[in-house]
């Protein structure tokens, strides 16, 4: 048994007039490895903490949170890593809903800004739209994203106009459907990022490689969009 | 007038190169200076025989030119990113192209000794 120390971002917004850090101390057991196996612990002593979870094992992207100042997500920390006591705060820029939840509406909003999809006017083929080895190895490293907004919401740009500008996240979705062959529509999409706030309000700071959980690296996407196109001006 | 969220002005990829390319200028024409005034005797008369030739005059303007142009995208990124009223953002846009274009005028009468 070892204990670990926290201070948590507490706000309820029907009872709490403002937020508040809570400390907590846990003892954990040597099968408790992940950040989020020792909140649920938490949770089972005082089930007012609200905080979202679901697969557990880093592909839902739902426990993304703002964990010793820095976003990560709790299931694939490992709790002997951090530095106690372990500061948890809501993923930051997002309105909070309560504890570390918070109201993902604005990031959705962006995401699907971008139209999220393949989109192919030609007759459909019998069987599927086949893309060669080449040109499918070129989504790898856009099509991993889980969409926990780690990134976005680390991002100062995001922060300051988060109604505007698209995002790390939606821009690197974006270019996984502009690099897409089987997409139709690339010159639309470019358009629709062609503007002083939806794409080069990204200042390329990087904070969004530094946070995200699965290694990607939107800065790269953005500036493919960028190399894209200055490719369809010049 | 209704309060929406508006987006897609369709400009921006031009200033992003504009803003990249100037860049390059003036790094190359900083490292070109820094190199040709080590190379030569330091001496009030040197430095002003130097800049009265018509190419390092041409070349002072235009790198002038540049970051004049650099600072213009740089200092609207920060209006943008800062300052939410549209109204005030207008009047910051307009001040700031006032001010750069005076500077421009105000570089000419010293680049060229008018």
């Amino acid at each position: 048994m070892e204990k670990v120390r926290f201070s948590i971002y507490r706000y309820n917004p029907d009872v709490d007039a403002k937020p508040y850090m809570q400390d907590y101390e846990l003892e954990i057991e040597p099968t408790d490895v992940k950040l989020l196996d020792a909140l649920v612990k938490l949770k089972s002593k005082d089930d007012g903490i609200s905080f979202r979870r679901s697969c557990r094992e880093g592909i839902c992207g739902s426990d993304a949170m703002n964990i010793n100042g820095k976003n990560g997500l709790a299931c694939i920390t490992d709790i002997r890593s951090l530095k106690q006591p372990i500061m948890l705060r809501p993923l930051p820029g997002l309105p909070v809903i309560r504890d570390l939840i918070v109201d993902m509406t604005q990031f959705f909003k962006q995401y699907h800004s971008i139209k999220p999809y393949v989109v192919n006017d030609e007759a459909p083929p019998e069987k599927e739209r086949l893309q060669s080895p080449e040109d499918r190895k070129e989504l790898d490293g856009l099509y991993e994203c889980i969409l926990c907004a780690c990134c976005s919401t680390s991002c100062p740009s995001f922060w300051w106009n988060p109604d505007k500008f698209v995002g790390p996240a939606g821009l690197l979705a974006a270019y996984r459907f502009i690099a897409d062959t089987r997409d139709t529509i690339t010159s639309e999409r470019l358009d629709n990022l062609e503007d002083p706030y939806r794409l080069f309000r990204c200042h390329t700071i990087m904070n969004c490689v530094d946070v995200c959980p699965k290694h990607l690296n939107p800065t790269r996407a953005i500036g493919k969009i960028k190399e894209i196109m200055v490719k369809r001006a010049v | 007038m209704v309060n929406r969220v508006v987006v897609g002005a369709h400009y921006g990829l031009r200033d992003w190169i504009a803003q990249r390319a100037t860049a390059v200028i003036m790094a190359i024409y900083t490292i070109a200076l820094v190199l040709f005034l080590l190379a030569m005797p330091s001496s009030y008369e040197n430095w002003q025989g130097f800049f009265h030739q018509t190419w390092v005059q041409v070349l002072t303007q235009t790198t002038l030119l540049a970051v004049l142009i650099h600072a213009w995208v740089g200092i609207r990124d920060l209006w943008m990113d800062y300052v939410k009223p549209v109204s005030v953002r207008l009047v910051l846009h307009v001040f700031t192209i006032l001010w750069l274009v005076s500077c421009f005028v105000y570089s000419v009468k010293v680049v060229w000794g008018l």
